[in-house]
């Protein structure tokens, strides 16, 4: 019996999708230059389309055609070699389309297998979002902002082939960076992204992660129904209307918590929070209309405070409210919980004023694409201006990679 | 077929899954008129063939209809006026042609489709369900299951071949289970166009041709004075169909390719020395054939039987094969309520398969991997142990469904 190796590339939907996928593609194409074979596959069960929600391709790869056939006989892999984040605030746990329950970003992983993410951040920065798991693991990091490449708009960042590099790197046994030089030249063409992919193989820096760290948290699960357990006819019980809320500190009832999906959730979308300023609030309820997720509970003293089960994080909010600075977008892995500001501001307004403040200074490092046009031109530029993509000064050109694989599959 | 082959001609391997696969065949049988209309995970197909078209890899008219229905009805007229026509569908979008696949048969319409398996809704649902492509198979659609994305390229070479041929003129249909084979890349032979040319000929519609210069009326109302005579050519189209065409199509692709089927109608997994064997169509054979390596390393020989054509149905070679085994167990990714014993579609097939048999091993039937929930390797082991029960004498359940929760 041969070896069969899994790696699971959890990305963004939908701005992450062909990168996930050039990612899941080159690690098959790289690993047949090494006599392997192998597949490349999204999780079918997701719909990886919607905006920012997280969603999962794998490679499978195998040292034979027979040990292929038990990679291929699974739905998907039950455990990996790798697990890739290609955005650091999914290591916080995710939440697919139609899943039940927040599954860790390391949820997959073997004993002693390499959680790969790429992030700006620290180690024990990473360490602290992901959930505590039973056995150690490897956390490997790749210095780079979320990425949009291989997004049809978006100029290529070689963050596809720099992932390669760190594979290579930390799992030889499944390709080498020789493999992976010769798959980049065959299905890209560009001695640049080689460079990349040699450079990020130098830089990726590892740390052994211990079964007590980590978040301490236990993510939510469900248990699901037996079949006579269900309702007949595919009918299924509407979410209750919700109730009041009380004041932390008055007790004073009021005001109204709608009752939400307690099964699907959808938070793990968010990569980004708005932090409110109830001091200069003028409760015009634009927020609250706004929301496209209805976040906003409505406190009993008539404030509008997000609900952190409840936001996806688009950022409406931040646009319509007619207060400068009231609410502003900060990037999700500033927190550590998903705890009430109104609570937080009610019990001690000045602690919350220094909270506010300091959160604010965390900007997301990449919105989910409308935000600031042009903003990732200038930011893939910078990156290079700053070695943190190393292709000895070189700019990345303009060309925009969608899709190789499939415009050569015609052969 | 006696043109020269050039067999310096290499074929490439690219890494694609089974709906790119079907669309690369799409653009080596060099396809005249294609119509699409989205419904997961069909709908992969259209997108690889409109990026062909785009690319100007393949010269095709291109129709995204208004619906399913008009999808068939278009390649429907186009097949009768001398097109090479493909098109497709998935599930509820497939029913939703359902009255435009009834008439392509009865006009001797050489149409190949592809079915993406789907589950019919309600509930909504992508996972794979074989039903959709099932409701097809009492009217003269001829119907092929494949397994793998290889294979799919390939039937989709021979579908042609035998569709066309003109003592067959009914049209086929490719299942592809959702997921596993329509979105899962693999590494897929893609051959030369000299040999897909040298194994295809042209269609030619002849005196069925509707055409200026032949002038004919299609698809008058008959009364009953006028209808078995034409169902019975649907009948003998079938038979030839089963008895010559397909196993032409398979000698001549296997020259020409130099890739063996085997037998065309199912393959053989294992069996010669089995004791009882599992049957099913699609890619549960994946986890069958591990579990099958499992078990087998354990002493039990267990072997399995995958059916590929569906219709036309082979019965005896089936009822020949099924018989050298101890007992028999059905895996049905499909459901047909109410039906002889409330089993699945393919158990019942195989049971009527068998009625006139000299050996008649007993038949267990299993209900499983429905709505594309995952078919596991202890799965395959649990049905496996009620077969060898039934083997050892011990009257089995006529069918249980495995991997529900209860």
């Amino acid at each position: 019996m041969g070896r069969l190796f899994a790696v699971e590339i959890v990305y963004r939907g939908i701005f992450q999708k062909n990168l996930a996928k050039n990612i899941s593609r080159g690690i098959v194409l790289a690993a047949k230059h090494d006599g392997k074979t192998g597949i490349s596959f999204g999780r079918y069960g997701d719909s990886p389309e919607r905006n920012g929600i997280p969603a999962k391709n794998f490679a499978i790869v195998a040292t034979d055609d027979e040990t292929l056939q038990e990679g291929m006989a699974k739905y998907e892999p039950k455990e990996t070699d790798i697990s890739i984040s290609v955005d650091d605030t999914l290591c916080k746990g995710v939440e697919s389309w139609a899943w039940y329950g927040l599954q860790p970003i390391n949820r997959l992983l073997k004993p002693n297998g390499t959680l790969i993410v790429t992030t700006m951040k620290g180690p024990e920065a990473v360490i602290e979002m992901c959930h505590r798991k039973d056995a150690p693991y490897r956390l490997a990091l790749l210095t780079a902002i979320p990425s949009f490449s291989g997004l049809w708009v978006y100029k290529d960042d070689h963050t596809d082939v720099r992932i390669l590099g760190a594979i290579a790197k930390v799992l030889p046994e499944l390709l080498s960076l020789k493999s992976v030089e010769k798959a980049i030249k065959e299905e890209w063409h560009d001695d640049l992204k080689v460079k990349s992919a040699q450079k990020a193989f130098e830089r990726v820096t590892t740390s052994v992660v211990s079964p007590q760290e980590g978040n301490p948290e236990k993510p939510y699960e469900f248990e699901l129904p037996k079949w006579y357990e269900l309702r007949e006819g595919l009918a299924i019980p509407s979410i209750p209307k919700g109730k009041e809320i009380a004041d932390p500190v008055s007790q004073q009832t009021g005001g109204f918590r709608p009752d939400r999906n307690p099964t699907f959730k959808k938070y793990s979308t968010r990569t980004m929070r708005p932090v409110v300023d109830f001091d200069t609030c003028v409760k015009c309820t634009l927020c609250w209309l706004q929301c496209p997720d209805s976040c906003f509970d409505v406190t009993p003293d008539g404030y509008y405070d997000a609900n952190m089960q409840a936001c996806c994080g688009c950022g409406v909010c931040e646009a319509v409210c007619p207060v400068a600075n009231c609410i502003t977008m900060v990037n999700e892995t500033a927190f550590a919980d998903n705890a009430s500001q109104w609570e937080m501001w009610k019990k001690e307004k000045p602690a919350y004023k220094t909270w506010l403040q300091e959160k604010i200074q965390h900007k997301p490092e990449r919105s989910h694409g409308f935000w600031v046009r042009g903003q990732y031109e200038k930011q893939v530029d910078q990156m290079v201006k700053d070695g943190i993509v190393d292709t000895g000064g070189e700019a990345i050109t303009e060309k925009v990679v969608t899709d190789v694989g499939e415009a050569s599959a015609g052969g | 077929m006696a043109k020269v082959i050039e067999k310096a001609q290499q074929e490439k391997e690219s890494l694609i899954s089974g709906s790119e696969a079907i669309a690369v065949a799409c653009k080596l049988a060099d396809v005249d008129v294609i119509t699409a209309y989205p419904i997961r995970p069909y709908d992969t197909v259209m997108q690889y063939v409109a990026k062909l078209v785009a690319n100007g890899e393949l010269d095709c008219e291109y129709i995204v209809a208004e619906s399913e229905h008009s999808q068939f009805e278009i390649v429907k007229h186009a097949s009768a006026a001398g097109a090479r026509v493909f098109c497709g569908s998935s599930g509820v979008g497939w029913m939703y042609a359902f009255e435009a696949l009834t008439v392509t048969p009865a006009l001797r319409i050489p149409m190949v489709a592809m079915v993406g398996n789907r589950a019919l809704d309600d509930p909504g649902a992508f996972g794979v369900e074989h039903n959709d492509a099932l409701a097809v198979r009492d009217l003269g659609w001829q119907l092929v299951w494949v397994d793998n994305a290889q294979e799919a390229l390939d039937t989709a070479l021979i579908a042609y071949r035998v569709a066309e041929d003109r003592r067959v003129f009914l049209p086929c249909a490719i299942a592809c289970d959702g997921a596993f084979l329509t979105h899962s890349q693999s590494m897929v032979k893609i051959p030369p166009q000299e040999w897909v040319d040298a194994f295809l000929p042209p269609y030619n519609r002849g005196d069925l041709l509707l055409h200026p210069d032949n002038p004919i009326t299609v698809a008058p109302q008959v009364n009953e004075d006028w209808l078995m005579e034409l169902r019975k050519h649907n009948d003998e189209a079938m038979k030839r169909s089963k008895t010559a065409v397909i196993p032409e199509a398979y000698r001549d692709f296997e020259r020409i390719f130099n890739r063996a089927y085997g037998n065309p109608f199912f393959e053989e997994y294992q069996t010669e020395d089995a004791d009882v064997v599992l049957v099913g169509m699609g890619t549960l054979s994946m986890p069958v054939k591990v579990a099958i390596r499992q078990m087998r390393k354990e002493g039990k020989k267990v072997g399995f039987v995958r059916v590929r054509w569906f219709r036309p149905f082979p019965a005896e070679e089936l009822a020949q094969t099924l018989g050298r085994f101890k007992a028999v167990g059905v895996i049905d990714r499909d459901y047909s309520f109410g039906s002889p014993h409330m089993s699945g579609v393919l158990a019942t097939e195989i049971r009527a398969s068998l009625y006139p048999a000299a050996a008649r091993p007993p038949v267990v039937g299993f209900i499983c991997g429905l709505g594309g929930r995952e078919v596991t390797v202890p799965d395959v082991r649990r049905m496996s142990d009620m077969v060898f029960k039934a083997a050892a004498g011990q009257a089995q359940p006529p069918v249980t469904w495995i991997g529900i929760r209860e």
